[in-house]
């Protein structure tokens, strides 16, 4: 098998694994987008030391990681201004979808969640469609 | 106790976005890439994250509460509404443009250089700027 697929299968197990942590420990859903969003706007004010923890874990983990050697650095894929344009679409519309990849695709497809599944679908095919524009469009770093 | 599951669940969701190639923009834009040169990476990082999650889902089921002590997340909502699938649609573009999604994001800041950081605070920005809007609405 590839080696990037088995690296990506272990990742995974590791993702899932956090996830699991999380939810039976703390009894909260590991979701990138909420747990960094109710930071930004004061929602998530009642936790809020446990949400900077979490974030400030998962920042440093990889810098460590990285720099010891037993992860790849990768470079970014776009310029400053589809970055920006990219980032505001992803914050707005994480907030108001109330998920992303984390909190609808690994915690809610798990729990064959509706919303879950209906959204990883549609940020699945409008990924496939940006990707697609951005090529077109000759969008690179 | 809350706050050392926290540092650990971070810690270990952060190396296996790493270690996965999550945090690689070029990978998500290839698994994006159905119709050009699919690379099904993804597919592999997706599928090893939802099964001790599903385990874990089953786990809940049969508890009253969290280890520590807390409620656990009640049953989910199942309302496909508008903003879900607005939200999703704005999400699911700019994580094609850029190859990177709010998790990704953050566990790139200590290793990714500038762009990661303009990605982050336009992210943080847009998260904001949905705040506003929100009150509004």
């Amino acid at each position: 098998m590839n080696p990037d697929w088995i690296a990506g299968l272990v990742g995974g197990l590791m993702i899932g694994a956090a996830a699991a942590l999380y939810l039976l420990g703390n009894g909260r859903i590991m979701g990138a987008s909420g747990l960094l969003g109710g930071l930004v706007d004061g929602s998530g004010r009642s936790n809020r030391t446990e949400r900077a923890v979490f974030i400030a874990a998962l920042i440093a983990v990889p810098g460590l990681l990285v720099a010891a050697g037993q992860a790849q650095a990768s470079a970014p894929v776009a310029g400053s201004g589809a970055l920006v344009l990219a980032g505001l679409l992803v914050g707005f519309g994480t907030r108001l979808a109330n998920g992303c990849t984390s909190g609808h695709g690994v915690c809610g497809i798990s729990r064959l969640s509706r919303r879950g599944i209906v959204a990883t679908l549609v940020y699945l095919l409008a990924g496939g469609v940006a990707v697609l524009l951005a090529h077109a469009l000759g969008w690179t770093a | 106790m809350r706050l050392l599951i926290a540092a650990l669940s971070g810690g270990l969701f952060g190396a296996g976005l790493v270690i996965s190639g999550m945090t690689d923009p070029a990978k998500v834009q290839g698994w994006l890439d159905v119709f050009g040169q699919w690379d099904p990476t993804l597919g592999f990082v997706l599928t090893g994250a939802i099964l001790p999650m599903a385990l874990a889902w089953r786990v809940a089921a049969r508890r009253h509460s969290a280890l520590t002590g807390g409620d656990l997340p009640p049953p989910p909502p199942q309302t496909i509404d508008a903003r879900l699938v607005a939200g999703a649609a704005l999400f699911g573009l700019g994580w094609g443009f850029s190859g990177l999604c709010p998790g990704p994001a953050m566990a790139s800041l200590s290793f990714g250089g500038p762009s990661f950081l303009i990605f982050f605070v336009a992210m943080v920005a847009g998260m904001l700027l949905f705040s506003v809007w929100n009150r509004r609405a």
